[in-house]
């Protein structure tokens, strides 16, 4: 397909822009122009990344299903960036939190970890990131041959986390984070109807 | 802007108040919007003048009180305070408004109210938040009678010496310095005097995680984050956070005997 390095390139330009934003946003602060990250750039770069984790996450997920249902196979290549952007912007995330948040606080990042199971699930979401990003150069597809596929079914119980993470978090406007559920419930569930249709179908047929 | 704008007094020495700035375009107000900087955005449909205030319940005289009338009968005064949002950020803020306890006083409320309950404006047209439903509107707050006539409660009209911004809470706003943010009801258009603790929205939303008291504690941590430490906006690191946000000397003796978990 000729399209394909084009729009290649393109996914990573999309993909990079949210974090360009946030670098020229910062850099407009500290040059004392107006800028969008608010009187609390902490509280805002917190929920800008953690929104674009999900969502680069999510569009991760469509990968397959799109590529499925619109039979073009290049599509495959989408998926390890897609994943490893997701990856990035989760630590950079978890970077603010730590970092110029709490800065190091550990006794409160502790609390957190153990006592908040919202801080729970999104901690543990990031996490169970961390071997697939390790797992997923071309070498260690090739080393791990069959347990690769069945490690990085991984990213549904991640996805999952990370999106009822997403809605605890919200204080009262679940707007956005509802959306992120419908579509991660919908990617769910394509897999689900494409697993278990031809059991149904061959059950219809019988009866 | 204020004429009878009386001497400045400052409860909160030694700190330096946020900037106009910050003030002014970070805050909650959800009838405009549930981000940070939307009531800046959107809080220029509000129409702040002519503004009545109804006063109602077990007061001897009720009524509609335009809020010129209610500035210009009263001594205004200039009060610097901590301002700390149940959501871990804090600042300080230079207002300007009448003790509530004044006003109280020329309602004269009768020994059937215990209470006082106030209600935000309910104008979709106004407040273009409301269109959604993301809590029962209009926003509904309450205070114990002794908590409203303590001399640190205030019914702010302005801050930094100017008339408040629509995005603050104009015409007039609850100032209780300290309960968290979330008390300080904005745009009021009615007081009451009940003899039954009031339902604060707040309350009503999620009451596991917020109360009628709201007192700042830096014990009492909210079920989702620490209460421990706050940003004060404008600050890299996190400061302590006071228990009753700095004011105990003031206010810990109206809570004496209380559990200070139901406080919250």
């Amino acid at each position: 397909m000729k399209y394909e390095k084009p729009l290649r390139a393109v996914l990573h330009i999309l993909c990079l822009l949210p974090f360009a934003w946030i670098l020229w946003q910062l850099w407009l602060m500290f040059n004392y122009q107006p800028h969008q990250l608010t009187a609390n750039p902490f509280q805002y770069i917190n929920q800008y990344t953690g929104d674009w984790t999900i969502r680069i996450l999510l569009a991760s997920l469509a990968v397959t299903p799109l590529r499925k249902l619109t039979k073009k196979n290049w599509l495959i290549k989408w998926r390890r960036p897609l994943g490893l952007y997701a990856f990035f912007y989760g630590l950079l995330h978890l970077g603010n939190y730590v970092v110029l948040d709490h800065f190091f606080d550990w006794t409160v990042i502790w609390q957190d970890l153990v006592k908040r199971p919202a801080m729970t699930f999104g901690m543990l979401a990031l996490f169970l990131m961390v071997p697939l990003a390790v797992t997923s150069t071309k070498k260690m597809i090739r080393r791990l041959g069959r347990s690769w596929p069945r490690l990085h079914r991984l990213v549904y119980p991640i996805a999952i986390l990370a999106v009822i993470h997403n809605i605890m978090m919200v204080k009262a406007d679940l707007r956005q984070p509802l959306i992120h559920l419908s579509i991660l419930l919908l990617l769910l569930g394509y897999r689900i109807y494409v697993k278990y249709r031809p059991r149904l179908v061959k059950r219809l047929s019988f009866s | 802007k204020f004429q009878n704008l009386e001497a400045q007094q400052n409860f909160a020495p030694g700190e330096k108040p946020t900037p106009y700035q910050a003030v002014t375009t970070y805050n909650n107000f959800y009838e405009f919007g549930t981000g940070k900087d939307d009531p800046a955005k959107n809080a220029h449909t509000l129409r702040p003048r002519p503004w009545t205030v109804e006063v109602g319940g077990h007061v001897e005289k009720p009524g509609a009180y335009d809020v010129d009338d209610l500035i210009r009968d009263s001594h205004l005064e200039d009060r610097i305070y901590r301002h700390r949002c149940v959501e871990a950020w804090s600042m300080v803020i230079p207002w300007v408004g009448i003790p509530l306890a004044d006003l109280i006083k020329r309602f004269e409320p009768t020994s059937k109210a215990k209470y006082v309950r106030f209600e935000t404006l309910e104008d979709r047209e106004q407040m273009p938040g409301q269109r959604r439903r993301v809590m029962n509107w209009p926003y509904v707050e309450g205070l114990t009678m002794a908590e409203a006539m303590n001399p640190l409660t205030l019914m702010a009209v302005g801050l930094y010496g100017e008339v408040l911004p629509n995005q603050n809470g104009a015409p007039i706003r609850l100032v209780v310095p300290w309960k968290y943010g979330f008390k300080g009801i904005k745009s009021i258009v009615r007081i009451d005097f009940v003899d039954r603790q009031p339902l604060n929205s707040w309350q009503e939303l999620a009451p596991h995680e917020y109360g009628f008291y709201a007192n700042v504690d830096p014990t009492v941590d909210h079920p989702r984050w620490s209460q421990a430490k706050e940003r004060r906006i404008g600050e890299f690191f996190r400061r302590d956070t006071l228990p009753f946000n700095g004011y105990a000397e003031d206010v810990a003796h109206l809570y004496a005997g209380m559990d200070p978990k139901k406080l919250y």
